[in-house]
């Protein structure tokens, strides 16, 4: 039995010779608004479709165990399980490569993979809106929770990413709620509305336009539809599709980007987070429109990094600029509590980390098994004492034996789940089984 | 009579207090109470003019006390009447302590007899005087808020939002409040100055003398138009319409305190003391 399960396995794999006992590796191999250009990220964005896709594909490969697809407008990530990087990677670029349509050679430049704890930690850190562009944003939580949901459907996730992705969930509410990080991003959207009724005064009917689409842009959108600036909503993006598609949501209406220098006479808040590298709005633009707007005033929430507003612009008459550091500034926060915030949440994530870590060890089978050894013997050896406590005519040697026989019933009768955990069969999720055995034996986690 | 404007002084200053404790607290019973002072103040003001005109038969402005004392009380007058209109709770934060001090001035300068002019009898002249006052008292209301715009703007455009920008309101509305200031105060004064050339033409035969209130009169007004011109035609706001709107302000002043003390002219009479 055992043999053939072996060879089974021996047999199984390609060059790249996995330790057969080894456990998978967690690996998140992505881009985001750090190592890509905004350009790049909208070409790899996946839509939900296209996301069950490139689920289904990847589901079937060999290489990789577990799989969720995260696709948000600032980052493209894979978070999956896998027991070679090598060949992980290779199989997630050419995924990406022939789903996008896009040579490899574009992207992988600003590809990064990180495995093991640092991928655990980076999941943790995305999920708690540690790693978004801004920092605390309430909207990214909800979009890993539909990718999950999405995994979870498609039957692409497993023990482990289940596992990670509920501790992530977690560990994002718990950031949310030990720390300010969470109130900092919405603080910002409402010191944006804020200001904007500082200006305006009643935001009824003024017109809102959104360069670029992003979360923290519709996050102020929100924010200023609540309050009532019921005036049209302007979209415009390099990609139109985006700007279609934001645009539908908000019942607003689209533009190419080429159009912005018209669509600013009409519009009075504009909101920009686009990742172009150059301003998107410069003094030239706006000069020209102030007349034709008859000096009603301007104002601009520039929230992308870097600028997409020139900040010369606020020297004009009736126009106003505020970016994200000036929106900070604004919030009477000092820098030292942000901090402090900052460092406590990381505290929060070092710790859901750690603990991860430990029950990622735990799943090996050595520890489940000696675990599971141990109790057994706890066990057998109360119970061997307090039978003996009534039979006092036992010799010394007699005792001896009896304990020997307990401990060679608990040896025998865990050998067969013992060769099973240790290597459950190359097509099984090893993962899984020792998962369930610590279950069954109501093992501690953590 | 002067005793009796010292509960008036005393009104409108507990008034500019409580307006003082509002723009520091915030709690609108506070603004609520300085507008109710400036109410009952402004009754006790009204009936002291009243029995000022109605025992000398004229209009009280006779010297620098009776002039201060109706300019004070048209000023309240027109305060009263703005707030019907307009929401703008900070007004009295100035307006109030500005009414307390042109009626302690009057209160500080004596009021020295005098003969009686059969001139000021004129209705021309009553119409002129009250609708130039009223006009001053708006154009005063037009330079605070104009001053409250730049003091907001400055607020955000330098990014710094403490004190007053909580406490300011919103630029559009400071902006057309202070608008509307104008276009009233500008309305008063151009018909004020109308009656005034009237009169004028009644008195002395001829609608213009060069006389040094009347040039700075004219100096004034010019400011005023130029304001309306630019908003009207190519939509000035803002700023440059707050700006222009306290440099009219300036002007104003000037002829209206200026011009009787440092120059010389036919109104020297209304500021004697």
């Amino acid at each position: 039995m055992t043999n053939s399960r072996d060879g089974n396995a021996a047999g199984n794999e390609t060059g790249m010779t996995p330790k057969q006992d080894a456990l998978p590796e967690i690996f998140v191999i992505g881009i985001n608004h750090v190592s890509a250009p905004v350009d790049l990220r909208e070409q790899l964005a996946f839509s939900t479709d296209q996301s069950e896709a490139a689920l289904a594909a990847l589901k079937k490969s060999d290489t990789i165990q577990e799989i969720l697809i995260i696709s948000t407008c600032n980052r493209v990530e894979f978070l999956l399980t896998a027991l070679c990087r090598e060949s992980a990677v290779k199989t997630v670029t050419e995924a990406l490569s022939k789903a996008k349509g896009t040579p490899a050679r574009l992207f992988e430049p600003a590809l990064y993979v990180h495995s093991g704890d640092k991928a655990v930690r980076h999941v943790f850190r995305v999920t708690s809106s540690l790693d978004s562009m801004i920092v605390g944003e309430p909207q990214i939580l909800g979009q890993i929770k539909d990718a999950y949901r999405l995994a979870v459907d498609n039957k692409a996730t497993g023990v482990m990413l289940n596992r990670l992705l509920h501790k992530a969930f977690s560990t994002a509410k718990r950031v949310r709620s030990e720390t300010g990080i969470g109130d900092r991003a919405v603080s910002i959207s409402h010191a944006a509305v804020e200001l904007a009724k500082k200006i305006f005064g009643q935001l009824d009917g003024k017109t809102v336009l959104l360069i670029g689409a992003g979360e923290m842009a519709e996050l102020a959108v929100e924010h200023l539809h609540r309050n009532r600036a019921s005036g049209s909503l302007l979209v415009a993006n390099r990609t139109f599709e985006a700007a279609v598609r934001l645009a539908h949501r908000f019942s607003g209406s689209a533009f190419r980007f080429e159009e912005i220098g018209k669509t600013l006479i009409h519009a009075d808040i504009i909101i920009s987070s686009t990742g172009s590298r150059e301003y998107v709005i410069d003094q030239g633009l706006v000069r020209p429109i102030m007349r034709a707007r008859r000096n009603r005033p301007l104002f601009f929430i520039d929230i992308a990094v870097p600028r997409d507003i020139d900040p010369e612009i606020n020297r004009m008459d009736n126009a106003y600029v505020y970016d994200i550091d000036d929106l900070h500034g604004v919030i009477n926060e000092n820098i030292s509590t942000r901090k402090d915030e900052s460092v406590k949440a990381e505290r929060i994530i070092d710790e859901a980390v750690i603990r991860f870590g430990h029950w990622r060890e735990s799943l090996d089978a050595v520890p489940t098994i000696k675990e599971i050894r141990g109790k057994l013997a706890n066990i057998a050896e109360a119970e061997l004492e307090k039978t003996l406590q009534s039979m006092g005519h036992l010799s010394r040697e007699d005792i001896a034996s009896l304990g020997k026989m307990i401990d060679s019933i608990v040896n025998k009768s865990l050998h067969d789940p013992m060769i099973f955990l240790k290597n459950p069969g190359s097509h099984r999720d090893k993962s899984l089984y020792i998962d369930i055995a610590r279950k069954i034996f109501n093992l501690e986690d953590e | 009579m002067s005793y009796l404007l010292i509960p008036v002084v005393a009104f409108y200053l507990t008034s500019s207090a409580c307006y003082g404790a509002y723009l520091f607290m915030q709690q609108d019973r506070l603004q609520r109470a300085g507008f109710t002072l400036v109410i009952v103040g402004f009754a006790l003001h009204t009936m002291i003019v009243a029995s000022k005109a109605l025992y000398s038969g004229v209009i009280p402005v006779r010297n620098l006390h009776e002039t201060l004392l109706f300019a004070a009380w048209i000023f309240a007058a027109v305060f009263l009447a703005s707030k019907t209109h307009s929401r703008l709770k900070i007004l009295g934060v100035f307006a109030a302590p500005l009414i307390a001090l042109i009626t302690a001035a009057a209160f500080m300068v004596p009021d020295t007899s005098v003969e009686i002019e059969s001139a000021l009898t004129s209705l021309w002249l009553i119409a002129h005087v009250m609708l130039i006052f009223t006009g001053m008292a708006s154009l005063t209301l037009a330079a605070g808020t104009g001053l409250l715009f730049l003091i907001q703007k400055r607020n955000i455009k330098g990014k710094k939002h403490r004190f007053f920008f909580k406490r300011l309101p919103s630029l559009e509305m400071l902006d057309s409040t202070g608008y509307t200031f104008v276009v009233i105060g500008f309305t008063a004064l151009t018909v004020g100055l109308i009656t005034g050339f009237v009169y004028a033409h009644m008195v002395w035969g001829r609608f213009w003398s060069w006389d040094p209130k009347e040039v700075w009169s004219a100096i004034t007004w010019l400011i005023y138009a130029a304001l309306l011109h630019e908003r009207l035609v190519s939509r000035w706001r803002g700023s440059r319409a707050a700006v222009l709107a306290i440099i009219g302000f300036a002007a104003m002043l000037f002829t209206f305190l200026g011009v009787n003390f440092l120059l010389e002219g036919h109104h020297d009479e209304f500021t004697r003391w």
